[in-house]
């Protein structure tokens, strides 16, 4: 075992003296992330863990653990790092990990990898600030006490001699680790809430970063894969003349599925020597499948079958009060039913991974992975052949979304490379992405609210059915799990006295995983709209019943050790106000609409106009109120929340995969349209400034879009919709 | 034998005249800044110019670019080098695999219209998928692309 894995509570760093020249520094803190927001059944459990390289000519080489999918990370954690060192950022490059518990935890998903690395980092660049400032005072023989470090130089203040960092290397690296280095004062952040432009945004633009498909290796082969139509079906009998036929494809090999969470799908690889053959010869194959058990997945009757099992009593997850009871008394009570179908991530770089089983037993893999660890051990699992044998290379990543947690891919890479013993890039045509992959849940929700006569809500039921990320992972109950329940379902930031929630069933019949937001894309959807109906109902202003729902300002605690604020929640919504200039009169045909939520422990509020004309909807523009608490860098804060408008905006108008007998029938970015640039609005974005710990960004922003659209469109138009996309309603 | 002049350099290429411009670009010259993104010709990741107009190189075959300029993102230093650092300074990219699409995109965009307005804007890029969502940025850096390279700019 590692020794890291060892360490439990207890924080240490330790340093090295390295044989290059330089100093190392590498610490482990425990981490702070709640139990309950971890993904299901990860064996990950050990502290982060992120390394300071300081070389002799001042070179300072930081190691992004996490993996760079357009969230900034490479730039936003090592700006903590050098913000804590006083270190001149333009000496800074930055390497990218391997994926390696001794990094620590490198899953980068759940909007957490600034939220719970931000202390670690800080310390870690204090420590070596620290052990800069004793390295000088050796070096001069002087008290330490009056040095002070200015970008990259210790200086001494009572003589105005100074030094650079890179000259302190060899005494630094003797100097024992502080156990407790002094962080700065917030106000003396340099590059902390600075908004540091991207350390990789020159390559971006100029072609230069390597994706997955961009690595070559000498003699690397190129392989498509054909994959039965039906998730889990299997290879009958296949005939590959016709596809060794097409010149430069050199083998066609059959590749067992494996059954496992991240297992390859398995079908039939066609191996080639450029891409464009192995593509060919994947279309030339002759299969016969045995579809399997999936085949009876039809979206059609699934669809029913599931609202049906939210119009009757379900498995209880919550009960406060008594809601029938409410409802009885109330003086009006409404119910409404909402549908949303299955989504796929659909980043722009397909999956895929190069992997190289070598002749000496080991196996080299290059894989935009945004869980790398992970890919290695279920590589090594698939090998059967210690860890310490596989080294996976992080590349860049064209988006991830989700998709890329889930290392199939990267398992199938080496599959295909073991079977024909050469180096093999596995490429995923948009057909295979969008017809092979964990997707988002389908759902059906149902919704009871009872309202008095002042138009308060005393009754709040809500039913939910969605197929379960669990299902992935262990035999499928139909029901969905604990952490499901608590992305906006059981944890609604409203005083309600009579709140009941339960979960239908839902069986899984395709592979079902994350996607950015999870499901608080579905409950918020449904939550958002429901208030806005009641609101309408209790005939009051739907920003005020809002702020009136919330209700009193309180701090809930939570062992997670992130505590829902009430008054958060609050503020972000009369922010947006403000900024969109809520009440404004608006031009015919347009209309305001609402949502906000809570989730990754952030605070976001959205408001949206939009216009309904000769029936065909535009967004005019977007106003977004984040509270992240530190905000490390707003700039890339501010781009998420762009970001994630669109991407919310694109589920909305035409997010839609459907199965007809267990095939998937969309294909490609026709059926499974993006948000292009004409439909794109300007969106606004704020960021509550506090020095509260960080707390989620890539994710958070999601939710709001498109009950605010739909809460906008009833706005405009007085027609209220229930379900996505809004393609299907001709208003796209 | 195919022989395709990119970026200004010539390169002999050995492939079946049927192959897709793209993979000849990616996997025989060696340049990988195009991409792959549908194989359709519909979300612009694999966006090149030819003879100076923007084509999906993933539906030209190769025998349709022999005697052609082609031009990718490789080369657009030497075509637009203040697009780039644009495109840098106001941060557009965030994935950034899309970006040399969207890049060869602007570029023909401005080539043929210095001072491009949104609708402009809207129908040259309309063709270029980005599912990170950065149109904004790059609706705003075009923009300050064409202002840099108007000299009217100083008059204002």
């Amino acid at each position: 075992m590692n020794p890291i894995q060892k360490v439990t509570r207890r924080s240490f760093i330790r340093s090295m003296g390295l044989a290059s020249g330089g100093l190392l520094i590498a610490c482990n803190f425990p981490s702070s992330d709640e139990k309950n927001q971890k993904r299901p059944f990860n064996g990950s459990t050990f502290e982060p863990n992120l390394f300071v390289h300081l070389k002799d000519n001042g070179d300072l080489v930081l190691i992004a653990s996490r993996s760079e999918m357009g969230q900034g990370v490479r730039t936003s954690m090592t700006s903590i790092i050098a913000d804590e060192m006083d270190a001149d950022w333009n000496l800074v490059s930055i390497e990218q990990a391997i994926g390696h518990p001794k990094y620590g935890n490198q899953n980068t998903d759940g909007s957490r990898s600034v939220r719970t690395l931000y202390e670690t980092m800080r310390k870690m660049g204090a420590t070596a600030r620290a052990m800069l400032i004793s390295a000088a005072a050796t070096k001069w023989q002087v008290d330490k006490s009056t040095l002070i470090t200015n970008n990259h130089y210790v200086v001494n203040t009572a003589n105005d001699k100074k030094i650079f960092y890179g000259d302190l290397v060899k005494e630094a690296a003797e100097v024992a680790v502080p156990e407790n280095p002094l962080l700065k004062d917030v106000k003396d952040f340099k590059y902390i809430g600075k908004g540091l432009k991207s350390v990789d945004g020159a390559g971006f633009a100029s072609g230069k970063p390597k994706y997955g498909m961009d690595i070559k290796l000498p003699d690397m082969k190129y392989a498509a894969m054909a994959r039965c139509p039906v998730t889990f079906g299997t290879v009958k009998s296949f005939d590959k003349a016709k596809a060794m036929a097409i010149a430069g494809v050199t083998d066609v090999v059959e590749i067992p599925r494996v059954a496992k969470p991240f297992g390859p799908l398995g079908g039939v690889a066609v191996i080639a020597t450029n891409t464009w053959a192995a593509l060919k010869g994947k279309e030339a194959l002759e299969i016969v499948w045995d579809h399997g058990d999936n085949k009876v997945y039809s979206s059609e009757t699934y669809d029913k079958m599931i609202t049906d099992n939210v119009h009757k009593k379900g498995k209880e997850i919550r009960n406060d009060g008594n809601v029938n009871k409410a409802f009885k008394n109330a003086e009006h009570v409404i119910e409404s039913t909402f549908n949303l179908p299955h989504l796929v991530h659909a980043p722009m770089e397909t999956p895929n991974a190069t992997a190289w089983v070598k002749e000496d037993g080991t196996c080299e893999i290059w894989a935009p992975s945004q869980a790398p660890q992970t890919a290695r051990d279920n590589v090594a699992e698939f090998l059967e052949i210690e860890k310490e044998m596989i080294t996976i290379n992080v590349t860049f990543l064209g988006g991830g979304f989700g998709r890329k947690s889930k290392p199939d891919y990267v398992v199938e890479a080496a599959a295909v490379s073991k079977a024909v013993k050469a180096p093999v890039q596995v490429v995923w045509t948009r057909e295979d992405d969008i017809q092979h992959s964990y997707y988002h849940a389908v759902s059906a929700q149902y919704m009871k609210g009872g309202l008095d006569k002042d138009g308060n809500v005393t009754g709040w039921l809500h039913r939910v059915a969605y197929p379960s990320i669990a299902s992935t992972f262990a035999p499928d109950s139909g029901y969905a799990a604990g952490f499901e329940f608590g992305q906006g379902l059981i944890n609604i930031p409203y005083q309600i006295d009579n709140v009941r929630c339960e979960n239908g069933k839902a069986p899984a019949h395709l592979r079902i995983g994350w996607f950015r937001s999870v499901i608080n894309i579905i409950q918020s959807f449904s939550v958002n709209i429901f208030v806005d109906e009641l609101a309408a109902k209790a005939g009051k202003d739907p920003l005020q019943f809002r702020l009136d729902l919330i209700g009193n300002d309180r701090v809930e605690e939570s062992k997670s050790g992130y505590h829902f604020d009430s008054a958060k929640l609050k503020n972000v919504l009369k922010t947006v106000a403000k900024n969109a200039n809520y009440g404004k009169d608006l031009p015919e045909g347009h209309g305001v609409g609402i949502a906000m939520h809570y989730s990754f422990f952030s605070y976001i509020a959205s408001i949206i106009e939009v216009s309904v004309e000769d029936g065909k909807l535009k967004v005019h523009n977007i106003h977004s109120v984040i509270d992240c608490g530190t905000a490390v860098n707003t700039d890339t804060i501010k781009s998420q929340m762009q970001g994630a408008a669109i991407f919310g905006m694109s589920l909305a108008y035409y997010g839609k995969i459907t199965a007809k007998e267990g095939v998937v029938e969309q294909s490609n970015y026709h059926d499974y349209q993006m948000l292009r640039m004409h439909q794109a609005p300007e969106v606004h974005v704020e960021i509550i400034n506090n020095n509260d710990k960080p707390t989620g960004v890539g994710e958070p922003g999601v939710p709001p879009i498109a009950p605010a659209i739909i809460n906008a469109i009833y706005n405009a138009t007085g027609k209220r919709y229930y379900s996505l996309p809004l393609m299907d309603h001709g208003l796209v | 034998m195919a022989s395709l002049k990119i970026n200004n350099k010539t390169h002999q290429i050995d492939v079946d005249s049927n192959m897709p411009l793209l993979w000849v670009i990616r996997d025989f010259a060696g340049l990988t800044g195009t991409k792959y993104g549908c194989g359709t010709g519909i979300c612009g990741s694999c966006t090149v110019l030819m003879d100076g107009d923007p084509v999906r190189s993933c539906l030209i075959p190769v025998s349709a670019a022999e005697g052609k300029d082609i031009l990718t993102i490789e080369g657009v230093e030497n075509e637009n080098k203040v697009l780039q650092e644009v495109w840098e300074d106001l941060n557009v990219p965030q994935c950034g695999f899309c970006q040399s699409g969207q890049i060869i995109s602007a570029v023909a965009l401005l080539k043929k219209n210095t001072n491009p307005s949104d609708e402009d804007i809207d129908t040259a890029m309309s063709g270029n998928i980005c599912r990170c969502g950065t149109y904004q940025r790059i609706r705003s850096a075009i923009h300050k692309t064409a202002d840099l390279n108007n000299p009217k700019t100083e008059l204002k």
